[in-house]
This record gives C-alpha cells, structure tokens and sequence, in this order.
C-alpha cells in the first residue's frame, strides 16, 4: 500500500479510462477514425497497426464527406484494455487522423456488416437455401438456374451464422465489407460533416 | 496581399527564408538541381554540403538540439532519400525537429521504376512524424510552411517534404506562413488542473520523492529547464534524468544524483527502486531505465508529465497523468503548490537524502589508474577536468562504452549542450552531430567523444570539417574493439567474442593529414594532459587517437532482465551469471 494519499490505478480525472491494470483480458473494440481523405491516409493507419503489432480484425474506408475532404474508418480490433489504449492513443497522434472514437466504449452503438454469398445447387437443396434466405432476411440480388447471390445485412455474428447454414447448401463464394458502427442517440460530439 | 508567382525551386528557397531558416545541409544530385540552382543565386541560405545523407541529417540533428530551432536537410531523390532514413528514425526517436526536403523524379514518372525512383514517402512514414508529396506547385509552399509548423508543434520530430522535378519547375502561388494551414494540428499543451493539483498534494506528503526528468524538457525550451531547477530546489528533492536529458538540471546543482539506468549512477538507481513519489517530467519509461518493468519502482505513487498522449501507460502505468507541454506544466504545478503554502515532508526527505548519501558512498564510478596504460574512464575523466571550465562547451558523442562513460563523467550544467543518440543508439552519430553543432555555434568548443568502431562510420564527413574549417575536436578512445559488444558476449556468449574487434583499422593521425586535418595520437597515461590541451589549442578540425586499455567493461550495470536493486558494480563483481536467461533475448 502506497503511503501516500492516491489509491493505486485511480485517476478518473485522466485524459484515460484507466481501468484495473491487472485486468488484462482481451477484448474486442470497434473504432471510428475521422481523416483527411488524402493520399497515404489508410496506409499511415494499417502501417501504425502493423509496424507496433496490434491486431485488425476487420476495416473499412470510405469517404464520407466530399466537400470537406473527410473518410471515415472504422477498425475493429482485439487487445488487452492497455494496448486498446495504446492503439487509441497512436492513432490520435496521426496528424490527418481527426478524432478517434471508442464506440465499443463510449456509449451504444450500432454495427452493421453487409456480405454476398453465392450459391450453387438445385432441387431441394436450392429451395432450402432460399427458405433460409428468408428467414435471415437476405435479398436475392441475381439468380440463375441453378446459383443466387443473396446479400446479407446485419451484424457480423448474424453473417458468420448465415455463412454456416449456407456451407452445406452449396456455398461456393463469399464477399464481406467488414463491420461499419455508428454511435446510437444524440450523442455530445461534433458533427463529422462540414 | 499580392499573389507572387515563382517556380517551385523558387518557391523552396522563399518558404525557407520566411521561416527563418540560415543552414541547410545537403547534397546534390539529378531531382533537385533545380532547387541547388536557386540556392546557388542567393546569399540568405547557407548550404553546407556533406559528404553522405545520412551525415547531412545528423549534422541537422546537431544543429537542431544545440539551438532549438529546426535542423534542415536537402537531398535528391532515390539513394538521396534512402540513406537519409537511419537520421530520420534517429531523430524520431530522440524527437529532434528536422525538416527533410528530398527531389522525386516528375511527376509523370513515378511509378515507372525511374533513374533513381524510390518510394520516398512510402519507405519514409513510420520513420517520420509526417511526410508530404507535393504534386502541385500552388500547394507547394504552404506543404513546406505546414512541415515546420508539425515539426516543432507537440513531440517535436522529422518530417518529410518530396518535391517531384516538375513541380520545382513549374510556376504557381507563393502562400506564405502566416496563410499557411496548419490549425488542424495542435497538440494539448496545458495539462489537466486537477491531476496537477494532486501532484502538489502528493508532492507535500512524500517521504521518499525523485524527479526522473528526461529530453521532454530540453525540447520544451530554457523556461522548462528554468522551472524545473526552481521546482527541484524548492522542493528539496532528488533529481536524475536519463541520457537525453542531461543538462536540464545542472550536474553541478546540489540535489543532481547523476543519470539513471542500465549503466547510470548506483544512487541513481537504488532511489528510483525505493522511492515512494517518482515524479517523470518529459522521459518515456524507456526500456534502458526500467529495467524488468514487473519489478520497476514497486512501492511508489508515478506521475508523468508528457506532451504525447501515447507515451502515457505505454511501458509503466501511472497513477497521475499529466498530458501537457513540460513548461505549461511545471509553471502550473508551481503555481499549485505554492499557493497550497509550498509545503513537503521536510523531516521525511533530510531522512530520505541520509539513505542516498549511504548509497553514494559505494562510490560506483571508482576506478584505478595505474601504468602506463590509459583506462577510458581516466581519458574521459582528465577531458572533463580540462574542459568543463570553457564558457561555451558541446559535446557529441558516437554509440557504446565510451558515450556511456561521457555520459557519467562529464557534467552538463545546461540544456543543449550534450548530443547523443539515445533512442536509435546510431554508431556514426557524432561526428557528424559535431559539425552541426559548430556550424550553428562557430566560435564553441564542440568535442565528439568517440569510439574507433562509431567513428569510422561517418568518417568521410572529414571532407565536410576541412572544407568548412569546422575546429571540431574528435576524442577518439581507441580500444580496437566494438567495446559495448564485446562487454556483452564477455557476460552472455561464453567470451566468444564473435567479429568484436577492429581489425585493420586506418592510422587515424595520417587519416586525418591526409584530410588536411590535425591527427595526434596519445598512448601513455603521462602524455594524457598534453595531448587534450594539444587538441584544445589547435584552431581547427583534429582527430585525437586515444589508445586505451582494450578490455575495460563499463561499470555499474544492470544487466538485461533485472530490477534497479541488482546492479552490478565495477570489476570486482560477479558478471559470471550476470544475465539470466530471460534477459538474454533482451537487447
């Protein structure tokens, strides 16, 4: 016991949420960069990710604001709660990088993955895949006689479930975006776009 | 304003000249003559050319830590840029600003796998805090005005402007720094009241308190180091720094308890292990000061004090963080503290410093001069004695024993006196380090303290010393050995001392003849004397051939793997099972 008057691992007055440090599990958190759409932008963020061995789970990039010049990506990654905070911090330190949201963190929110599956097979095989279809509730976006392409929306475990159900009926190709979230409600951040 | 029209060579010049920007360091070829060609028709700039990129952006480096202001490199595309990457990530990791302008071949060609193409910006980003490839000449100016701004702004560091050939050619708008964007980057400087607030609280109560200060408050400015001698000698606390940090606080101030770490001060060391407040002001928890991290400090309360967001808990959690700019701080934590009554446990520190004196008395730096044979302890020792009196003295050092013997027996008794690299630990650092220095300070004294192995790996910046009639002193301890190497595999690898030795190595008095340079070699402890003030005298650039004892290890240690409280102490201790195991895939 320190004899001074700080508890040990107390600081809620930190820029961070220091949580126990010894808690040392890991955990899976999805995080949205705000970032100059310029050239090189993605490679300084995955390059970051690399270079000091943190893990990408999965990644998307898109601009989100054409007059502003401003994308948005959303990382999903794994780690203890010291290198989420380790990640976080290296990345606010990009110099286009604008803002670096915890949405696993910082409130609810929603993800959403969309995937096509092609499927190859006919008789019962095809119509059992198209029952499943909608029960998931997944679009036919093109069919021939004997394939679909369905198109999946939802969240990353609803996709890996549906890819399961798919495998023994003919599965033959799969195309995931990877996960992209947004925080729920009315939340006490600035507008992303200009 | 009138919008001014110049090419982007021109342009180059304009935008340095408006930053106030007096030395360049660089060295020509194919992408940037255009840029060489504006520099050839003014007067304002000054061009130093090296003799090796690498050697430009060290002098740059030199430049930069012994001034505070901006160390600037100009070099040509492909080989250019490449061997400029080992000064970039050098100067990454000790955060020294540099601004890097490398020639790209047109715009046209890249990607082509063009005459001296390389990927600049792609081989370049993990190794600078920034880099740029400018494609249109109208962005030009202000791109350059931007990378001085995220050079010195936040964690100073280098960053990288490429300049294809087409745009150095082409007309378009000079934007000047004051229209220049460069809001968007602005880091935190002022740190949180409340976490300050505490550390007075806990500054008050503590029995057993160290300031462990670092390079943060020498790249802060003179007012960090003012504050940070004014709050030390207030509070009556101890203070140590790591190698980057010397001369902050004055080694000849009377609570300095030398530098901390893998070969810092026994007291040094002993009182980071048993404090009970560790006050860190602008140091990073580096690996060479933790030691075994589990066992690092076990019983104290850490405050940290750091301008980069990401330096905080990465190696060594902390109970109070204090994200901020070192002066904003410490002028915060004055304010606090005085305001509260400048209170501290004075009865609990006179008790705290009677322990430190007990640890002093093991007297870690002792060593035995004897014969005729110079121990590098004595030769450092006798340079110090000989210099420390000059009113204007720089000292560079090369990588390995000797910059660890510099580093404990010479005294920095202020900021920006002292040169080395740390983070990057580069062989081959100082000499040119020392010629940037004496560029910016031409009237100084700058002495290098090398090794034969470091120096020979820029010694082709002897063209640049003689050319420029640089006085620099290079202090050469010759031992014929990597000695930091060899001291390793003496403690780890069974002495098997594999390829540790400098075979065949050059006559360093006709090398330096054959520059058109003073050589003198000194190989009798009697001669010692002499030879310095032989070196001192000389009005311009001498090599200094210290022969020294070949295999004198460098003592106190804590070997790889271990906790501050198991240092080993000269020769006399036990090195046999120094490091175990584990500590052995450490390096």
């Amino acid at each position: 016991m320190s004899p001074l008057n700080i508890k040990k691992g107390s600081s809620s007055h930190s820029a961070y949420d220091l949580r126990d440090y010894h808690e040392q599990g890991t955990e899976r958190h999805t995080l949205a960069l705000i970032v100059d759409n310029e050239a090189g932008v993605l490679a300084r963020v995955i390059g970051l990710f690399s270079g000091r061995g943190y893990n990408i789970e999965s990644l998307t990039v898109a601009e989100i604001d054409h007059t502003g010049h401003r994308s948005r990506i959303t990382v999903v990654t794994t780690g203890t709660p010291s290198v989420i905070e380790q990640i976080k911090a290296q990345l606010g330190r990009v110099v286009p990088v604008h803002d670096v949201h915890d949405l696993t963190t910082e409130g609810v929110a929603v993800e959403r993955e969309l995937a096509l599956f092609r499927v190859v097979g006919k008789g019962d095989i095809r119509v059992e895949a198209l029952r499943l279809a909608d029960i998931f509730r997944a679009q036919v976006v093109d069919s021939t006689l004997d394939s679909f392409v369905f198109e999946v929306t939802g969240t990353s475990r609803k996709i890996d479930a549906f890819a399961d159900l798919m495998r023994p009926l003919g599965l033959e190709e799969l195309a995931r975006t990877g996960v992209v979230a947004l925080a729920r409600g009315k939340i006490d951040v600035e507008s992303t776009l200009s | 304003m009138e919008q001014e029209q110049m090419t982007g060579a021109s342009m180059v010049v304009r935008a340095l000249q408006d930053q106030g920007v007096d030395v360049v360091f660089g060295y020509p070829g194919g992408a940037v003559l255009p840029i060489y060609d504006e520099v050839f028709q003014q007067n304002r700039i000054r061009h130093v050319l090296v003799r090796h990129e690498q050697g430009a952006v060290h002098a740059a480096e030199g430049y930069a830590r012994s001034t505070g202001r901006p160390g600037v490199v100009l070099v040509t595309s492909g080989p250019g840029a490449t061997n400029a990457v080992t000064g970039l990530t050098d100067a990454l990791m000790d955060s020294v600003p540099i601004v890097l302008l490398s020639g790209q071949v047109p715009t046209f060609m890249i990607g082509n796998d063009a005459f001296q193409e390389a990927d600049t910006v792609g081989i370049t980003r993990p190794c600078t805090k920034h880099n740029w490839l400018v494609k249109e000449t109208d962005r030009l100016a202000g791109t350059i005005h931007e990378a001085f701004h995220v050079a010195m702004n936040g964690r100073p560091g280098p960053v990288l402007v490429d300049i294809p050939k087409d745009v150095q050619f082409a007309s378009g708008t000079y934007t000047g720094p004051d229209a220049a964007q460069t809001g968007h980057y602005a880091p935190k400087i002022t740190g949180d009241i409340e976490v300050i607030t505490s550390l007075a609280e806990a500054i008050e109560t503590a029995k057993r308190p160290i300031f462990y200060t670092g390079g943060g408050v020498i790249n802060s400015g003179d007012r960090a180091c003012e504050l940070l001698r004014r709050l030390v000698d207030n509070t009556g606390f101890p203070v140590t720094s790591t190698l980057m940090g010397l001369g902050a606080y004055p080694a000849s101030g009377k609570n300095w308890l030398g530098m901390l770490g893998m070969h810092g001060l026994y007291e040094a060391n002993l009182a980071m292990h048993d404090c009970d407040l560790m006050i860190n002001v602008g140091a990073r928890f580096d690996d060479r000061i933790t030691g075994r991290v589990q066992d690092f400090s076990p019983g104290s309360v850490k405050a940290h004090i750091d301008i980069d967001p990401s330096s905080i808990n990465k190696v060594i959690h902390v109970e109070l963080p204090i994200i901020g700019d070192v002066a904003h701080v410490l002028e915060d934590l004055l304010k606090v503290w005085k305001s509260r009554g400048a209170k501290s446990d004075a009865p609990a520190v006179q008790e705290w410093w009677a322990q430190i004196n007990e640890w002093r008395k093991v007297d870690c730096l002792k060593f035995n001069q004897t014969g005729r044979t110079i121990r590098p302890q004595h030769a450092i020792q006798r340079l110090e004695a000989l210099t420390k009196d000059h009113p204007d003295r720089y000292i560079c050092t090369e990588v390995g024993q000797h910059q660890m013997w510099a580093a404990q027996y010479m005294g920095m008794n202020d900021p920006k006196r002292w040169m080395t690299s740390g983070g990057l630990g580069t062989m081959g650092y100082g000499f040119p380090s020392s010629i940037g220095v004496q560029i910016a300070h031409p009237d100084a004294l700058v002495i290098n303290v090398a090794g034969e192995a470091s120096w020979l790996m820029n010694m082709q910046e002897m063209g640049t010393a003689v050319q420029y009639r640089l006085p620099v002193k290079q202090f050469i301890l010759n031992n014929e050995r990597l000695g930091m190497v060899r001291q390793w595999q003496e403690l780890l690898h069974g002495e098997r001392y594999s390829h540790s030795w400098s075979e065949a190595l050059p006559d360093f008095v006709k090398l330096a003849e054959a520059f058109g340079a003073k050589g003198i070699q000194i190989d009798d402890a009697a001669d010692l004397d002499d030879g310095i003030k032989e070196m001192l005298a000389h009005d311009g650039p001498v090599v200094v051939d210290c022969v020294v004892e070949k295999h004198e290890n460098c003592f106190p240690m804590i070997p790889s793997g271990e906790p501050h409280n198991k240092m080993l102490l000269g020769e006399d201790a036990d090195t046999g099972n120094a490091i175990k195991e584990g500590g052995a895939v450490l390096v």
